[in-house]
């Protein structure tokens, strides 16, 4: 494989005289779990949406698969093979659990102009496989209005994970979510990643988290990426501490893997 | 060249009440996030009070006096309907709060009737503003001038009410962001009331000041309020300054636009309001909205297509309906037929409001067109009946095709008014285009040939053509695109980023909804023998509403036992009752207040309830993080 499955160049952008990225570059290959991490307003989610089109690049050039994808909209760059999960949850509140999954492999399929045919139906097998993996089947006929937060997070992923993605990108998947869940839901993603050979991104505020399972990890500090590499690496890298302590966040260099 | 000079000054006198009206709707949706449909009825009352006290009561006021004390008497009025209604419904979603001023429209239009009569009332000049004054060689009344001078007069006034007194410095905090302001400690229930009451002493101004320029009507209400919707579209929803300008704009296009195309001069503005909302789709000054409110106390429950049971039951109730010629009348049938006509209509309608979450005023609009397009096609083309039925079909759903294009540009409250302008607009074509459509006189002498004349073939056309598109509705709502547009009503963001556009899909369900309409207003066309203008004006387009809010906007097809029970209810009442539209105000208001689930909704909340099995009724708003 020559190109690398998404490389991003030189991107930019700000908002008004905040310039919150910065010549942002780096790049990730299948069945990698790369972390991007940073404090608050270290242009994390700015990043991000960029990479699925949400909001449109200043400068600089994201390639997915070797295809400049930098000026298509969110719907064009699903339909390339990248499935993302919101930092704030967004799933179809008035669908079961599994329908939610359904409206995503009838999406993969091409399939939602159709007027004719029962929908509850559809791909019944791939929605309950795709619960299965993200332990959600046991949930399937529930309605996803009245699911607990770190259900919807998984779901979100089912969802995400329909369209066969060969990249994920998830916004701080663990926000919010309950300390055992997190673990979890890091564990979950990072398999994913190995068995299916997808390239996982991931934001995250918080650096404990993610040690256990990232196989990258890139700082982001106003904008810049001030550090790139293997956990211990970083861990080790001066800049990041200064970024984190001077913040004030509690950080641990224990290999306290139950973060607690 | 002169002659267009003095047009200019009308259109700009024009203006200054058109602004007033505007402001005080735009300023209330600032703060309370409430599109007030009464406003039109404040403007009128305005008016109504204005001419009894400068005529009977006089002497104590004068006539600056008298018409300063009617604006401010209503503001008074404005002030009850908030406390005493608005109260309970600002956390409703926009459907309900335009419903319910819509409701307080009709009860003012009746009680208008009863206590001024019906004639039109022409009130007195201005004192000292009687005559005309020589502009350029031509005369021009010099109360047109004195209104073109208070447009920024007002304009100037709201500013310094806004920027130099601390009412205003609050009520533009709350515009920004009620929720921190009511953090901060402001009592929120008088500011909005406060607030509230202002827009309706402007409105009312408005009104009053027309006085001296127009006779008191009642249909100056309807006329007023959706000038004010294209003004505050065209302008941007909350900016005052974009209140004026529009304002400006909409009164010259209509000064210029009547010397352009006589017959249809609203196309002008209608055309004018197009290009803006492309270019600037929250109007020349108006900020985008946040997202739309989830729906109160919503019971999530999946929707299901019908069990073997119900399935069963409706096959029974169809089966009942179809036997119903061997026992009833004619006139029984024709009421049947009726029915079943509005019901497919308000099924149509609730395609899009329940699971696409738009919530069309206009949707008259395309039952109209389609009623127009079958009139046309039998009487001029001399279309057989389904080749004329088709036609109308056809052209409702180009209509909607048409209008549908640039409304699922805006979304929520703007969606709505400017799917309630649309049909204004076909309305005033229908209106006015007299050499095609008749105009107020009608299409007449439209009926099915001999082997359908028959009041019980009739019928059970009618009955098959219902019973087939509820059914196609149905499916459509549990198919494929069906779940595309709920996931788009559900969440826009997700659903895009999993490819699926919302314009497409919220278009193409339009559209669909459209030509279901249209086959309705077929029918009607073909039952009546007759299309008028009426059949796509807004009362229709609100009886559609009420039908899916009686039947419960949360279910799938409870549109159809909205329709049923109200087409039966006011075919009752009309006969009792001169006073109809005060009857209807009345039902619609409490139907909001207290049953916001409608009939069908209260009976599914019900029924587990009486199982006594806890079906988890958590609201999904509750479960959600903070947007």
């Amino acid at each position: 494989m020559s190109a690398p499955l998404l490389s991003v160049e030189h991107l930019s952008k700000s908002y008004g005289g905040v310039k919150a990225v910065q010549d942002v570059s780096f790049s990730l290959d299948r069945g990698e779990l790369l972390v991007l991490i940073g404090p608050n307003g270290a242009g994390k989610s700015t990043c991000f949406n960029m990479l699925n089109g949400q909001v449109k690049a200043e400068s600089g050039t994201i390639r997915i698969d070797g295809r400049d994808t930098t000026r298509l909209d969110p719907r064009r760059v699903w339909k390339l093979g990248v499935g993302r999960t919101f930092q704030i949850t967004a799933t179809f509140a008035s669908m079961s659990v599994r329908e939610n999954v359904q409206v995503g492999l009838l999406a993969r399929h091409g399939a939602l102009a159709r007027m004719v045919g029962f929908a509850g139906r559809a791909h019944t097998k791939e929605a309950d496989q795709l619960l299965e993996l993200v332990g959600m089947r046991e949930a399937a006929e529930r309605p996803s209005g009245e699911l607990a937060y770190g259900d919807l997070k998984r779901l979100e992923l089912a969802v995400a994970l329909s369209n066969e993605p060969s990249l994920l990108l998830m916004d701080e998947p663990t926000a919010g979510m309950a300390p055992t869940d997190r673990v979890e839901l890091m564990r979950l993603a990072a398999e994913i990643a190995r068995s299916r050979r997808i390239g996982i991104l991931f934001t995250e505020h918080d650096m404990d988290v993610v040690f256990e399972h990232a196989d990258r990890i890139m700082v982001l500090d106003r904008g810049q990426i001030i550090a790139t590499g293997t956990p211990q690496s970083v861990r080790q890298d001066p800049k990041v501490r200064a970024v984190y302590l001077g913040e004030g966040h509690l950080y641990r260099p224990a290999p306290a893997g139950a973060a607690a | 060249m002169d002659f267009l000079a003095v047009q200019f000054l009308t259109g700009l006198a024009g203006a200054s009440s058109l602004f007033l009206v505007a402001s005080g709707l735009s300023i209330i949706f600032g703060v309370t996030r409430i599109v007030n449909f009464a406003h039109g009825a404040f403007y009128m009352l305005g008016a109504y009070i204005a001419y009894s006290l400068t005529e009977r009561w006089s002497g104590a006021l004068g006539f600056w006096g008298g018409l300063i004390a009617a604006a401010l008497a209503v503001a008074v009025i404005g002030a009850l309907v908030e406390i005493v209604l608005l109260r309970r419904i600002y956390r409703a979603p926009e459907l309900f709060q335009l419903l319910a001023t819509f409701g307080v429209t009709l009860v003012v239009q009746d009680l208008s009737v009863i206590i001024w009569g019906p004639e039109d009332l022409v009130g007195r000049r201005a004192p000292g503003f009687r005559h005309s004054v020589e502009i350029l060689g031509q005369s021009v009344p010099s109360y047109d001038l004195l209104l073109i001078a208070l447009g920024p007069l007002v304009l100037a006034s709201i500013w310094l009410l806004f920027h130099r007194t601390r009412f205003g410095v609050l009520v533009r905090a709350a515009t920004q962001d009620r929720d921190m302001v009511a953090a901060l400690g402001v009592n929120q229930r008088w500011l909005f009331t406060g607030v509230f009451a202002l827009g309706v002493f402007l409105a009312a101004l408005g009104g009053a000041l027309q006085l001296p320029r127009d006779a008191v009507s009642h249909t100056m209400d309807l006329r007023i309020i959706v000038e004010v919707f294209v003004v505050v579209v065209i302008g941007g929803l909350g900016s005052v300054g974009g209140a004026y300008l529009a304002a400006l704009l909409v009164s010259e296009l209509n000064a210029f636009g009547i010397l352009i195309m006589p017959t249809i001069s609203l196309v002008v503005v209608f055309l004018v309001m197009a290009i803006v909302l492309v270019v600037r789709p929250h109007g020349l000054f108006g900020k985008p909205e946040g997202p739309p409110r989830a729906t109160p106390n919503a019971l999530i429950r999946p929707w299901r297509p019908f069990s073997r049971n119900e399935q069963i039951a409706v096959a029974i109730a169809v089966l009942a309906a179809a036997l119903l010629p061997l026992v009833a009348g004619s006139y029984v049938l024709s009421v049947g037929t009726e029915i079943f006509i509005v019901a497919l209509f308000a099924a149509s309608l609730q395609l899009i409001m329940s699971a696409g979450g738009i919530a069309s005023f206009g949707h008259a609009a395309y039952f109209g067109l389609g009623a127009y397009g079958a009139a046309l096609a039998a009487k001029s083309l001399a279309l057989p009946f389904p080749a004329a039925l088709a036609a109308g079909v056809a052209l409702g759903a180009a209509g909607a095709a048409i209008f549908g294009w640039f409304c699922v540009r805006l979304s929520g409250v703007y969606f709505a008014m400017l799917t309630l302008a649309f049909a204004q607009i076909a309305w005033s074509i229908a209106f006015q285009w007299t050499s095609v459509t008749g105009g107020d006189n009608g299409l007449l002498g439209i009926w099915p040939p001999s082997w359908a004349a028959n009041p019980a073939v009739f019928y059970w056309i009618a009955l098959g053509l219902a019973v087939f598109g509820v059914a196609a509705i149905r499916a459509i709502t549990f198919s494929p695109f069906g779940y595309a547009l709920r996931a788009v009503r559900d969440s826009a963001l997700r659903a895009e980023s999993i490819g699926i556009g919302r314009r497409g899909v919220q278009w193409t369900a339009f559209v669909v909804a459209g030509a279901f309409a249209a086959l309705a207003g077929a029918m009607f066309a073909y039952l009546k023998g007759s299309v008028f203008p009426d059949n796509l004006g807004i009362p229709l387009s609100v009886d559609g509403l009420v039908m899916v809010l009686l039947g419960g906007v949360e279910t799938v097809s409870g549109a159809v036992v909205g329709a049923i029970v109200y087409r039966a209810l006011s075919i009752v009442l009309m006969s009792q009752t001169d006073y109809s539209k005060l009857v209807l105000g009345l039902f619609i208001v409490t139907l909001v207040v207290a049953f916001p689930r409608g009939i069908v909704g209260s009976l599914q909340g019900l029924v587990p309830r009486l199982r006594g099995r806890a079906a988890a009724p958590m609201g999904h708003t509750a479960l959600r993080p903070a947007e």
